[in-house]
């Protein structure tokens, strides 16, 4: 949580990013993306593995951008990768409200 | 219909088989089962909680047995006889189930959440490897009765069985390999610390004796000599980045017993996509092989002729099949999106690729790269034949 905090003051300057510009196509593959992938770190329920949890209740309200931030550049030092080589901003950011607004399966 | 067919011809042989056995007045037990399991096997299916049961000789599905949980990144061993697996599923959840009644025994949860597990060599007790709370449990194998505990305050992983009713795992958060030795009424560790950063998979060999952790926080692996009087951590195949920038790693490799390629083990890089080759005898690299992708599993065919290699997302299509005495790519498979687990038959004949996204298990001919058939199956991850049930540390 501390890490989400202070990666909030960084992303400020970022300013919002549209998440609804994913095409529902996309949505699809992007969820399928989250359980799956992200699932084999942080468990297919986001209740954690290898990472820590991801569900709504963990992440308590964080900013999604700050989310968004650690997704797109990783935590260096720890096993979290980059995504940004695969995930753009608006990709990162859908990823981030889905995790604090859907309930883990 | 194929779900049905195969064994039900077993069933009329067995009938046969059976009516002769009592013409010849021996004693018939009517409970017999009708096939032996010996060519079965187990896919994981990770979405659904449930496990297809397979007859590798006519490369069918014969049933599906449901009601395991949650099972990402789980995995299996087999009792001695072939009958039961003990399934280790990511919720904490231990299941026994009878392959040929193709029915849940015994349902716990033990743990929060977990990672992997072994059978004792002896078939009596099997241990489980916890994230949640960090450790190993270890539990009677006739009654799911947790019969040690040995926490260790860190993410465990990397569990193995060893001979004399030992298990050896790592501590991922502490960089320690523990020996724990059952054989006696109390359970003894020996604690070997300072084996490197975040170790995050080990492996044994087949005979026992050298236990390999790998790392992710370093560039090296550690190997641990188990037949020596004081076992300790060795570096192996240090550097083996050489300075160069470490690539993203979407999934964690996996190192299992099947890194033993004839003379040389053959093991995956981490942040490097690479494989790397190591003579078996002084443990010094030989070799590496530039792969398509971060390798996820790397698998010598039984003999080792050849390796078979997967990979991590996003390049998870795709299989590379490595001869091991040139170190060159011989072959490349396109099986299908999410290639997540390989598994040959036990004499290497064959090679069944679990492919996640497409709903599909491909078997491969694994000398002419022919593929012989599919079986459907919800999002396979492991596939695992009941021949491990016979193999150190599988
Ligand atoms: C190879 C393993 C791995 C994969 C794959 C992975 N993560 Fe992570 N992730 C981690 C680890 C380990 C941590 C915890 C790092 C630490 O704090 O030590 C983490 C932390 C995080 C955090 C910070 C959580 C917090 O409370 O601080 C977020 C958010 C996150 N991951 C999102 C994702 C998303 C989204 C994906 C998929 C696009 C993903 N991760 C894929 C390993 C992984």
């Amino acid at each position: 949580m501390a890490r989400i905090a202070a990666f909030l003051a960084l992303m400020l300057m970022a300013g919002p990013a549209a998440a609804d510009d994913i095409s529902p196509d996309r949505a699809v593959r992007l969820e399928h993306l989250v359980l799956q992938d992200c699932g084999s770190c942080h468990g297919l329920t986001r209740k954690g593995g290898l990472g820590s949890p991801l569900t709504r209740e963990a992440l308590g309200g964080a900013d999604p951008h700050a989310i968004a931030g650690i997704i797109l550049d990783g935590l260096p030092g720890t096993a979290m990768p980059p995504w940004r080589p695969l995930l753009t901003e608006t990709e990162a950011l859908w990823i981030a409200n889905y995790l604090l607004e859907e309930p883990a399966k | 219909m194929t779900l049905i067919a195969p064994l039900s011809r077993r069933v009329v042989v067995g009938l046969a088989a059976t009516a002769m056995l009592a013409l010849a007045a021996a004693p018939v037990r009517a409970e017999t089962p009708c096939c032996a399991t010996g060519d079965l096997g187990l896919i994981v299916e990770r979405a659904t909680g449930s496990l297809v049961v397979v007859d590798q000789s006519e490369r069918a599905a014969i049933g599906r047995i449901e009601g395991l949980g949650d099972l990402s990144h789980a995995s299996l061993v087999y009792s001695p006889d072939e009958r039961y697996a003990f399934v280790f599923g990511r919720d904490g959840g231990l299941t026994k189930v009878d392959i040929l009644a193709q029915t849940v025994v015994k349902r716990v949860v033990q743990a929060g959440n977990s990672i992997g597990g072994a059978i004792s060599d002896d078939g009596r007790l099997v241990a489980v490897s916890n994230y949640e709370p960090g450790g190993v449990r270890v539990f009677d194998t006739d009654t799911l009765d947790m019969v040690a505990d040995i926490p260790t305050g860190s993410k465990t992983v990397g569990l193995v069985d060893a001979p004399g009713r030992r298990f050896v795992f790592s501590l991922w958060d502490a960089g320690e390999t523990w020996i724990a030795d059952l054989s006696g009424p109390m359970p003894k560790i020996t604690k070997l610390t300072g084996i490197g950063t975040n170790p995050y998979d080990g492996l044994i060999t087949g005979d026992g004796r050298t236990y390999i952790a790998g790392l992710f926080g370093e560039d090296g692996l550690v190997r641990i000599d188990l037949w020596a009087e004081e076992p300790e951590p060795r570096r192996i195949l240090p550097h083996y980045g050489r300075g160069r920038e470490k690539l993203p790693v979407y999934k964690m490799p996996h190192l299992e017993g099947w890194a033993l390629a004839g003379d040389q083990f053959v093991l995956p890089a981490v942040g490097q996509h690479e494989v790397l080759w190591m003579d078996a005898r002084d443990f010094r690299e030989v070799a590496r092989t530039p792969t398509h992708g971060q390798p996820v599993f790397a698998m010598a065919r039984p003999g080792g002729r050849q390796v078979w290699v997967n990979f991590a997302h996003p390049l998870n299509d795709t299989i590379q099949v490595i001869d091991s005495q040139s170190h060159e790519i011989v072959h490349e498979l396109k099986p299908g999106p999410a290639v997540l687990h390989m598994e040959f038959t036990a004499r290497g004949t064959e090679v069944w690729v679990s492919v996640r996204d497409a709903d599909r298990v491909d078997v491969y001919d694994a000398a002419t790269f022919e593929k012989l058939g599919e079986i459907a199956a919800k999002s396979p991850s492991g596939i695992f034949f009941t021949a491990r049930a016979h193999k150190i540390g599988l």
